[in-house]
């Protein structure tokens, strides 16, 4: 069976998810859909899942247009779907999860549903107890019970969306190789939704990638990686040489680290960072960038490893104690957790500024927030909420906010969502700071703007670390390598 | 009849309405909705039933006229959480107190006044057996009606595939709705069902358990909340709950009576809340998977099958696509 989709186009608000985008897929094939975060992979195979409905635009199966209303309705044409987080049912049992929607009596024939199962599992090679509950599976057999039931609804085109997230390297082999065996012995067309560059090179024929929302490209595979990289990210005009700044002592000494969360571990991670350096981090959300910007903030305590600062050991230190050490954090949501929504900005500096009295000075406060917003060119008044601000003019108040002399300046995408404009500004502001001596590290999604800024680059990939330094492999080709997982 | 057996058939007699309004709660609840208007809904609708068998001289209008009450009081709570996307919380909160005031006040003209009662119907035959028969075969029907939705509750959510979808909904929604389950539809049918049971629940007090209307029904239907919790949102561990909670009422009241303690009937009455945090405590602190880790393989499904019970994951959390 053949699925096309005709002109498919999406908006969220202001948000262009997909802009009339037009794909084919043959049966007996293994797509790769590719593209960055935010590209628009997950939103037009949420359309064609029948999940989400587009705003204009076609799937069409077989030359025929389907009108989908719900994911049932994609099932019914054989269009399934794997999405990333697993839609299951934790407290039930497997085979209660695999029987849970589907159509028949009141009374469920156990016997026979569990027949069917265990023929399934023999089937596909996949060892699932139908006993078992399924909190207690991996997130690897969370999906095979998934493609399982989708396989036995008839589906004929499965579509997983980051199925490599959190698996084992042996299941994600089990898992290629039932993907093969579905597409090439059972002529079924199998749909990869991906990032990782290895992950489609080893399982995929053919790509179509995806780039702000907008279809920029296909490629027979194999191909040079390169060429790959070339379309999701884009021709980005290389770092023109800026002059570095001389690098003083040494800020931020980090050896060995060890963090663990519920996803992912990263481990021994070191890195120093010096006076008036900048550093980048790289690589796709969730890959350990975050965690570690974290623990150096004092917010996710380090299973192993030392943290230290100006030379002292601040392992396991409070987030205040690394306030108080010169180390200030600015998360990546401003209005969740780096700004109080509903506040006014002199309400801000009014909860900021150090004063040991029990009522609030606020003359002091009207005063210092008339200079800053003045100093930083905030578009506010000061009793203007904070939420009523351009995200633009948020993060100007929240740089605003942070203390003169400055050790260290952690920044989460300090520039997202903002015009070129905003970001320029803000970026001089970041520059100006580094000047002082403070060392800067960001995390960013644009690799232009990790070129353009970075000193050093370090690269995130599924816990694991390389740190860029050579100047010359500072490059958006080598670095997108690097996050799609190539080493 | 013996004093063992008396006492026994009073306690399933006295937690009849706990365990119809605990079972309706636990429907509700269990799709994902929190209906906290019980309490009020429990006054109103038992006021309710008494006044029209006092007009109409029908009880079977009177237990209908209940339901509905305890329905459209669900349906308020329902309505502004889908629909107007309202706290559940909040708008519970004001309903109860809301429908208390009412009952009191529309209850006013049927105060203390004679009411009519659901006719004894002992099971012949079954209620000459010994213990069992005085205990269980010796009431009414909306006595018969509590022992029996237990069980039919239970086995609607283990058993049967609408129970299967039932949980999912209450679980995790949007896996609900990929497989085809229309949701919102659902927690509207299953919140109408539960709020009908609790509104039976106030007739079974009006017009059996506490013949009339006195206005002393306050704090029965936030006891019926709290088995659900201290049940687990398990049909019979509820139920355990209502007859346990009744239980040691009465044992109080008959040391009390004896003379054999002194335990004033505020303490008593605190015995439900305390169970809840004891359980609630016991059931988040992670004891279950230490007990669960501990256990020899062999045991593990028997264990389990006791241990295992959490709040439904999407439980007050309007379902919305992502």
């Amino acid at each position: 069976m053949r699925v096309e989709l005709q002109q498919i186009s999406k908006t969220f608000g202001r948000v262009r998810a997909n802009q009339d985008i037009s794909l084919t897929f043959e049966e007996g094939h293994i797509y790769a859909v590719l593209g960055e975060n935010g590209a628009g992979k997950s939103t037009l195979m949420k359309i064609m899942s029948g999940y989400q409905a587009a705003d204009s635009g076609h799937v069409v199966v077989d030359g025929q247009s389907l009108e989908l209303r719900a994911p049932t309705d994609a099932i019914e044409h054989g269009i399934g779907m794997l999405y990333q987080d697993p839609l299951d049912f934790p407290p039930f049992t497997v085979l209660e999860n695999f029987i849970a929607g589907r159509p028949g009596g009141v009374f469920p024939d156990m016997e026979a549903a569990r027949q069917h199962f265990l023929e399934l599992t023999e089937r596909f090679g996949f060892a699932l107890d139908p006993d078992r509950y399924v909190d207690m599976l991996t997130i690897g057999e969370r999906q095979q019970l998934e493609i399982l039931r989708l396989l036995s609804l008839g589906v004929r085109v499965l579509i997983l969306d980051e199925p490599t997230t959190g698996i084992s390297a042996e299941q994600k082999q089990a898992l290629f190789n039932v993907l093969k065996s579905l597409a090439h012995d059972e002529q079924m067309t199998i749909i990869l939704v991906s990032h990782k560059l290895e992950d489609v090179i080893e399982l995929c024929d053919h790509a179509y990638v995806l780039r702000r929302g907008r279809f920029v490209g296909e490629k027979e595979i194999p191909c040079p990686i390169p060429q790959l990289v070339e379309l999701m990210f884009g021709k980005v005009i290389e770092r023109k040489e800026v002059p570095r700044v001389s690098v003083g002592a040494p800020v931020l000494e980090v050896e060995n680290l060890a963090l663990s969360s519920h996803r992912l571990t990263v481990e021994n991670l070191s890195l120093t960072v010096h006076e008036g350096e900048v550093i980048g981090l790289a690589g796709l959300d969730g890959s350990g960038q975050g965690a570690f910007i974290r623990s150096i903030s004092g917010l996710f305590p380090p299973m192993r490893g030392t943290i230290r600062v100006d030379g002292r050991d601040m392992t396991r230190a409070s987030y205040h104690d690394f306030a108080a050490a010169g180390v200030a954090f600015l998360p990546a949501g401003r209005l969740e957790e780096g700004l109080i929504a509903g506040m006014t900005l002199t309400e801000h500096f009014a909860l900021t500024l150090p004063s040991r009295a029990p009522w609030v000075n606020w003359v002091r406060a009207w005063r210092v927030t008339q200079e800053r917003i003045q100093h930083f060119n905030v578009k506010g008044r000061p009793n203007s909420p904070i939420q009523t601000l351009s995200g633009g003019n948020q993060q100007r108040f929240a740089l605003a906010l942070l203390p003169d002399n400055l050790r260290l300046l952690l920044l989460e995408h300090p520039t997202r969502g903002l015009d070129v404009e905003s970001a320029n500004y803000i970026w001089e502001q970041l520059l100006a700071r580094r000047e002082q001596g403070t060392a800067i590290i960001f995390i960013s999604a644009e690799l232009d703007e990790i070129v353009a800024y970075s000193d050093r680059v370090m690269v995130f990939f599924g816990g694991q670390t390389t740190l860029v330094e050579d100047r010359a492999q500072m490059t958006v080709g080598h670095l997108g390598e690097l996050i799609g997982g190539r080493m | 009849m013996t004093g063992l057996e008396s006492t026994l058939r009073g306690i399933v007699r006295a937690a009849a309405p706990i365990v119809i309004a605990g079972q309706g709660e636990l429907i509700t609840e269990r799709s994902g909705v929190i209906n906290l208007a019980l309490d009020g809904t429990v006054m109103l609708s038992a006021m309710t039933a008494h006044a029209v068998v006092r007009n109409t001289g029908s009880l079977t209008t009177a237990v209908l006229a209940a339901m509905g009450v305890g329905a459209a009081i669900a349906f308020i709570v329902v309505f502004s959480s889908i629909a107007l996307k309202l706290n559940q919380v909040a708008v519970g909160f004001i309903l109860t107190i809301l429908a208390a005031d009412l009952a009191v006040f529309l209850g006013k003209p049927h105060f203390n006044q004679p009411g009519k009662e659901i006719p004894h119907a002992p099971i012949p035959v079954l209620k000459d057996i010994p213990l069992l028969g005085p205990v269980l075969f010796d009431h009414n029907i909306l006595i018969y009606f509590s022992l029996f939705l237990t069980v039919a509750v239970w086995f609607y959510i283990y058993r049967t595939r609408p129970g299967l979808t039932l949980r999912s909904i209450g679980e995790q929604p949007e896996a609900a709705f990929v497989r085809g389950t229309p949701v919102n539809l659902l927690r509207y049918a299953y919140t109408l069902l539960g709020g009908s049971l609790v509104g039976l629940a106030g007739a079974t007090y009006s017009l059996s358990v506490k013949l009339g209307w006195k206005e002393d029904l306050s704090g029965e239907g936030w006891i019926a909340l709290a088995i659900v919790i201290f049940g687990l949102w398990v049909p019979w561990r509820v139920a355990l709950g209502a007859y346990l909670i009744v239980g040691l009422r009465s044992v109080a009241i008959d040391l009390q009576d004896n003379n054999v303690i002194d335990l004033p009937s505020q303490i008593v009455n605190m015995l439900p809340w305390t169970l809840m945090i004891i359980t609630l405590l016991v059931a988040t602190s992670g004891v279950l998977t230490k007990l669960d880790r501990y256990t020899p393989d062999r045991f593990k499904p028997v264990v389990r099958r006791f241990t295992r019970a959490a709040p439904p994951q999407a439980l007050g959390v309007p379902f919305e696509k992502h």
